[in-house]
C-alpha cells in the first residue's frame, strides 16, 4: 500500500496567541510539535504499512523549520518527509493549502490511501483532509476510529458520528481523516531517532509544484478572520420543585407556553 | 553542567526522558502498590531499541558503551528504580555472553536480547553466599555433552520473567574460587524451576526470585568461556555494569529533587511558600550539589571503561559507592521537605526513600565497594 500522511507543525502549547493587527498565529518563541491528531495519522499509516506493506510518505507545508516535524514523523518509522516550503505559501487558509497538498500529492504521483487527522489544534476547522479529497477527485471518509480492512481496492472503516459509529466501506484510492480513538502513537525508536538525523528532507517550492500563485498563501485564501471566540452555549435550566404530580403539572404549563406542545 | 555529551547521547537522554514521562511516572506508583511486573514498560523500551544499545551491530545493537548505558539508567530512575533495574539485570546476564561468549553463543542469544524479545538475569548470589561471593555451593558436574547443575540462587533480579539466565557454579569444589564457571542457562529448561518471589521494601515492581536447580542438565556448549574462569567472568562483567547501577542512583535523586522543587514552591505554612525558609532552601543546594558531583563522578567513571582502561573495579566501585549513599541522603532529604505528606504513599518520595536502599546494597555492598577501592589504592601506591 502506498500511503500518505498529511500532517502540521503547530505550537506546542494550548495557549495560542493571536496577533491582533493580522489576527493570525504568533509561533515566534513558540515550541513547535507535530499536531497531536495528525500523530494518531501517523501512527496508523505505520500500523497499515506493517500489516499489509509498502510505503508510507508524510508530507507538510510549512516554513523550513517545519522540516523537524518530518524527521519526528521518520523517526517513528515513516519512509519518507516532503516538505512545501516557499514563502508564497505562507498565512495560507485550508482552501489554499489544500490547494498545495494536492498539486505536491499530484506530483508524487501515486497513492492508495491519504490519512490526515480529523483537525489541527491551532486551526481547529477539520476542513482540509475533506477539501483536499475534493480536489484530488478521490472519496473520503472523516472521523474515523478503526481500520478494519484493506481488500480488493477497497478499505473498511469505523467513522464516529453523534452517538455511536457507522461502517463503510470505500473503493480506493480514496482519503480517511483520523480521530484520536483510533489508536495509540508510539514514541519514537533510537534507530528511528537516527535515520532521521541524517535523512534526506524534499523540499517543493512554488515553482517546484508549479502552482498557480493566486491559488496558494494569503493570495489564494478567500478566508477573513474577523473574530476568533469560542460560541456561547444559550442554554437556560430550571429545576422543578414539589412532588411528581404538581412537577408535571408545572411542566406541561412550561412546554404550553412555549409553544412545544 | 556541560558534558560535552555527542548528539546521539543526546538523543538516547531525550528518548528515555520522554518515556519516563509519559510511561512510568503515570503508572509507577501502581506497579510499586501491585508488585506487578512492569512488562508494557519493557515491550516500550525494547519497541525503543534500548535493549540493543550495548549489543555490538552485528548482533542487531548498537555497539554503544557504559556511558550510553548510564543516561538511559539515569533516565528510567528519574522515574521508577524497579523499572530501570529490570532493564539492568538484563545487561548484567548479558555481558558475560559479549565479554566470554562463543561466535555462536553470541549468534544464538544477542539478537533477541537486542531487540528485547527475551529478557536476562544473573544469578551469583546465594543464600549462604552474598559478599562472599566464593562461598557458592551449586554445583555443575560435567556428564559427556552436558553439564548437571545442582543447586539454589537466591534474589535473582528479573527471575521467572527473564529467558536467559547466566549461572556461575563450582566445576571444582577443591579449587575454591578458581573452581567456578560462568554457563548458560535457558528457561524452561527441564530441573530448572524457581522458587519464591520476594516481597521487598523498594524497587517493588521488579521481580527477586529463587532460582533452583536440579539435576538440571544444560547442553556442554552453554559453558562461557572455560571452566574455573566463572568469578573472573562474574567481576569483569560487574565492574562493567557497576556504573549503571551509579546511574540509577543519580536519576533516582533527580526525580526526588524535581518533585521535592515543585512541593515546595506550591507548599506554604507562615503565610509562604516553604521554598522561602533558608533552612529549606540549604537542603535543596545540597541536594542539587551532591548530585551533580555525582554525575559528574559517574560519567567520568564510565568514560574511564569506555576508554578501554585496565583497572576498572575502583572508578566502578567509587562510581557506586558515592552514587547510591548521595541518593540515600538526597531521598531522605526529600521526605523531610515534604514534610508527613512525603511519608505518605500519595507522594512520590516515600517511594523514592525506600528504592534508594537497595542500590547501597546490591552489585556488592558499599562496605565491600569500599574494600575494593582500599585495596587497589594501596595497590597502587605501593606499585609506585
Ligand atoms: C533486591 C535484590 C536484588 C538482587 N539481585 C541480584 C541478582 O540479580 N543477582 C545476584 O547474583 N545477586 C543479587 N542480589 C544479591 C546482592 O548482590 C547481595 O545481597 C549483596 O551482594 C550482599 O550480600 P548479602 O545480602 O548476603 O549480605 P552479606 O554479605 O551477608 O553482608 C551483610 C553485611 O555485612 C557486611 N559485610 C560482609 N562482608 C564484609 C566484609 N568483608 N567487610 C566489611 N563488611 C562486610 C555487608 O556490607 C553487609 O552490611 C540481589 C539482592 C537484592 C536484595
Amino acid at each position: 500500500m502506498e500511503i500518505i500522511v498529511c500532517i502540521k507543525q503547530v505550537p506546542g502549547t494550548t495557549e495560542v496567541k493571536i496577533d491582533p493587527a493580522t489576527n493570525t498565529l504568533i509561533r515566534e518563541g513558540v515550541e513547535s510539535i507535530i499536531n497531536p491528531f495528525d500523530t494518531y495519522a501517523l501512527e496508523e499509516g505505520l500500523r497499515m504499512k506493517e500489516r499489509w506493506g509498502g510505503k508510507v510518505t508524510t508530507i507538510t507545508m510549512g516554513p523550513p523549520q517545519a522540516e523537524k516535524a518530518l524527521r519526528e514523523a521518520i523517526a517513528m518509522g515513516i519512509d519518507e518527509g516532503v516538505l512545501l516550503s516557499d514563502r508564497a505559501f505562507a498565512g495560507a487558509d485550508t482552501l489554499a493549502t489544500s490547494y498545495a497538498l494536492f498539486r505536491a500529492i499530484e506530483k508524487i504521483g501515486s497513492y492508495d490511501l491519504i490519512i490526515c487527522g480529523k483537525q489541527t489544534m491551532d486551526g481547529d476547522t477539520g476542513q482540509v483532509g475533506p477539501e483536499l479529497a475534493e480536489r484530488l477527485g478521490t472519496p473520503f471518509v472523516t472521523y474515523v476510529k478503526k481500520v478494519e480492512e484493506v481488500n480488493d481496492g477497497h478499505i473498511k472503516v469505523e467513522r464516529m458520528i453523534e452517538d455511536g459509529y457507522e461502517v463503510v466501506e470505500m473503493p480506493l484510492p480514496g482519503l480517511i481523516t483520523v480521530v484520536k480513538e483510533i489508536n495509540e502513537p508510539r514514541l519514537p525508536s533510537l534507530r528511528g531517532m537516527m535515520k532521521a538525523k541524517s535523512a534526506e528532507i524534499t523540499i517543493w517550492t512554488a515553482s517546484d509544484l508549479g502552482v498557480d500563485t493566486s491559488k496558494v498563501g494569503l493570495a489564494g485564501s478567500p478566508t477573513q478572520v474577523v473574530r476568533i471566540f469560542a460560541p456561547e452555549r444559550s442554554r437556560k435550566s430550571e429545576i422543578l420543585q414539589g412532588d411528581v404530580s404538581s412537577q408535571v403539572d408545572q411542566l406541561v404549563k412550561k412546554l404550553r407556553e412555549a409553544k412545544i406542545v | 553542567m556541560e558534558y560535552f555529551l555527542t548528539d546521539e547521547q543526546k538523543m538516547i537522554k531525550d528518548l528515555v526522558g520522554k518515556i519516563t514521562e509519559e510511561k512510568i511516572i503515570p503508572t509507577r506508583a501502581e506497579l510499586d502498590e501491585e508488585e506487578k511486573f512492569p512488562w508494557e514498560i519493557m515491550k516500550v523500551l525494547a519497541d525503543s531499541d534500548l535493549f540493543g544499545l550495548y549489543i555490538p551491530e552485528e548482533y542487531g545493537g548498537f555497539g554503544m558503551g557504559c556511558l550510553e548505558n548510564c543516561l538511559v539508567m539515569e533516565e528510567l530512575s528519574r522515574g521508577c528504580c524497579g523499572v530501570s533495574v529490570t532493564f539492568a539485570a538484563t545487561a548484567l546476564g548479558t555481558y558475560p555472553i559479549l565479554l566470554h561468549g562463543t561466535e555462536e553463543q553470541k549468534k544464538k542469544y544477542l539478537p533477541d536480547i537486542a531487540r528485547g524479545k527475551r529478557l536476562a538475569a544473573f544469578g551469583l548470589t546465594e543464600a549462604n553466599a552474598g559478599s562472599d561471593a566464593a562461598g557458592i555451593q551449586t554445583t555443575a558436574v560435567k556428564d559427556g555433552d552436558h553439564y548437571v547443575l545442582n543447586g539454589t540462587k537466591q534474589w535473582i533480579t528479573n527471575g521467572g520473567e527473564a529467558e536467559v539466565y547466566t549461572i556461575i557454579a563450582l566445576t571444582d569444589k577443591s579449587k575454591g574460587s578458581r573452581g567456578a564457571s560462568a554457563f548458560i542457562v535457558e528457561k524452561d529448561t527441564p530441573g530448572f524451576s524457581f522458587g519464591k518471589k520476594e516481597k521487598k521494601m523498594g524497587i517493588r515492581c521488579s521481580a527477586t526470585r529463587e532460582l533452583v536447580f536440579e539435576d538440571c542438565r544444560i547442553p556442554k556448549e552453554n559453558l562461557i568461556g572455560k571452566e574455573g574462569i566463572g568469578f573472573i567472568v562474574a567481576m569483569r562483567t560487574l565492574d562493567i555494569t557497576r556504573p549503571g547501577i551509579s546511574a540509577q542512583a543519580v536519576g533516582l535523586a533527580q526525580g526526588a529533587l524535581e518533585a521535592t522543587l515543585e512541593y515546595s514552591r506550591q507548599r506554604k505554612q507562615f503565610g509562604q511558600t516553604i521554598s522561602s525558609f533558608q533552612a529549606i532552601q540549604h537542603m535543596l543546594a545540597d541536594m542539587v550539589t551532591q548530585i551533580e558531583a555525582a554525575r559528574a563522578l559517574v560519567y567520568a567513571a564510565a568514560k574511564t571503561i569506555d576508554s578501554g582502561a585496565k583497572n576498572i573495579s575502583k572508578v566502578s566501585a567509587m562510581s557506586k559507592l558515592f552514587a547510591s549513599d548521595m541518593a540515600m541522603k538526597v531521598t531522605t532529604d526529600a521526605v523531610q521537605i515534604f514534610g508527613g505528606y512525603g511519608y505518605m504513599r500519595e507522594y512520590p518520595v516515600e517511594k523514592m526513600m525506600r528504592d534508594a536502599k537497595i542500590i547501597q546494597i546490591y552489585e556488592g555492598t558499599n562496605q565491600i565497594q569500599r574494600n575494593v577501592i582500599a585495596l587497589q589504592l594501596i595497590k597502587e601506591s605501593m606499585a609506585r
